[in-house]
């Protein structure tokens, strides 16, 4: 359902400003979205400080400086710190991103950071992906057969190969997702860009013949023609990946299907 | 095991065997039931942080740029009913018409259509998957914006010229 207000438990309040660090020159500003599932109060926007010559230069590095240095209860998700895990997808400068591809020094002013949009949060910048991975469950994402199992591997050409390229690079960390509107409205019907490029991924395979059936899943008001092309996914995605097209590509293959 | 994984779980199974079924109810079914703990969790900030984009910001506009093409839908009616009634009733929607008011209508009611025509026909072109690469899609959203305000302007020179 459309509403473009938050929910009462959910506004945002002012929160704590920490303190700055002691002796430092080159000092950046901090503010962070909080919420803590172990009392009662609304999420808040606490203002934190980091010495700039003590940190190193991507988002994520502020976070984890502020974590160890400052305020050991900041909670987010990090693993790779090279953008290939997606784990620390969240809302920066107002853009979905990667904590860890982007730089501070890419933005001005200070830093704001908020979870993924409207998602539930379990903490801080923790949201539940959990809708979001059962979608992608949805549309079975492996490869579909019924020709006899081939004695070695499934063979492809590599112009078929090259097809997968600009898709099979997605790594779920749900950016372009999050950044639609219709996903905002719609999330729990609509399946978003990141699950319909994953969709197109299977489409697109030559060696997957289960393709009349995927078209068939996917024929419907809302999880594949809720998407009205706004591309706030193809400018989020932090791998430089175009959902958008792949949309545009599975609304292709069913005009095609149809002639 | 964690509330998320299990409601993961059990909602991928659920969604893979409703597979075929053209029901829209099988993702509602998705959705973390009220009554949970859950329930309490906020829901992360969206239009009120996220940055807008030009692309995003065009398709509001043609939104609501297809709702005012319904109200001026209702001035072309009642301008052509009155036209059709009586000289006293067409003397009236021309005169409103004529006034100030009236042609700063008319003149958003141009751009609306003229807008609204352009992004239609932006979207048919993405529809067809062409024109989505970044340098594409931003020159395309930037043409139609230009687009219909100097249709608009050269509309309205040639009617009050021809006048």
């Amino acid at each position: 359902m459309v509403q473009f207000t938050l929910p009462k438990n959910s506004t945002v309040g002012k929160g704590k400003v920490w303190p700055k660090p002691s002796g430092a020159s080159k000092i950046r500003e901090f503010r962070i979205y909080r919420w803590n599932p172990d009392d009662t109060a609304n999420p808040r926007i606490d203002t934190y400080f980091i010495d700039r010559d003590d940190c190193a230069p991507m988002v994520l590095d502020a976070l984890i400086w502020i974590k160890s240095k400052v305020d050991p209860t900041l909670t987010f998700r990090r693993s790779c710190r090279e953008g290939i895990c997606g784990s620390c997808a969240m809302n920066i400068d107002g853009t979905n991103g990667l904590a860890c591809t982007k730089g501070m020094d890419e933005i001005s002013g200070a830093v704001h950071i908020y979870p993924l949009p409207h998602m539930p949060v379990v903490k801080d910048l923790v949201p539940d992906l959990g809708v979001f991975y059962a979608q992608h469950a949805s549309i079975e994402p492996w490869l579909q057969t019924t020709s006899p199992q081939p004695e070695t591997e499934w063979r492809q050409s590599p112009a078929d190969r090259n097809k997968l390229d600009g898709l099979y690079e997605c790594i779920l960390c749900a950016c372009c997702s999050t950044s639609c509107p219709s996903y905002w409205w719609n999330g729990d019907r609509y399946l978003g860009p990141a699950v319909l490029l994953q969709a197109y991924r299977w489409l697109a395979d030559s060696r997957d013949e289960a393709t009349g059936q995927r078209l068939d899943t996917l024929e419907d008001p809302f999880r594949l023609y809720r998407c009205h092309t706004i591309l706030n996914c193809s400018k989020a995605c932090p791998k430089g990946l175009n959902p958008a097209k792949a949309i545009a590509e599975i609304k292709n293959l069913m005009i095609e299907r149809q002639a | 095991m964690s509330l998320g994984a299990a409601v993961g779980r059990d909602a991928g199974f659920r969604l893979r065997h409703a597979r075929g079924g053209r029901a829209v109810g099988a993702m509602a079914d998705v959705e973390l039931g009220r009554g949970r703990p859950d329930d309490r969790r906020p829901l992360s900030p969206h239009l009120q942080i996220y940055r807008p984009t030009l692309t995003m910001t065009m398709s509001i506009a043609h939104r609501i740029t297809g709702v005012v093409l319904y109200l001026g839908t209702l001035l072309l009616a009642w301008f052509l009913i009155a036209a059709s009634t009586s000289a006293e009733a067409f003397g009236v929607v021309s005169g409103f018409l004529d006034s100030i008011l009236g042609r700063l209508i008319l003149l958003g009611f141009t751009w609306a259509l003229y807008h609204h025509l352009l992004g239609g026909i932006r979207h048919i072109i993405w529809d067809s998957g062409r024109g989505l690469e970044p340098r594409e899609r931003e020159w395309l959203v930037k043409a139609t914006l230009i687009g219909g305000l100097v249709l608009t302007a050269l509309t309205w020179i040639l009617g009050l010229y021809v006048r």
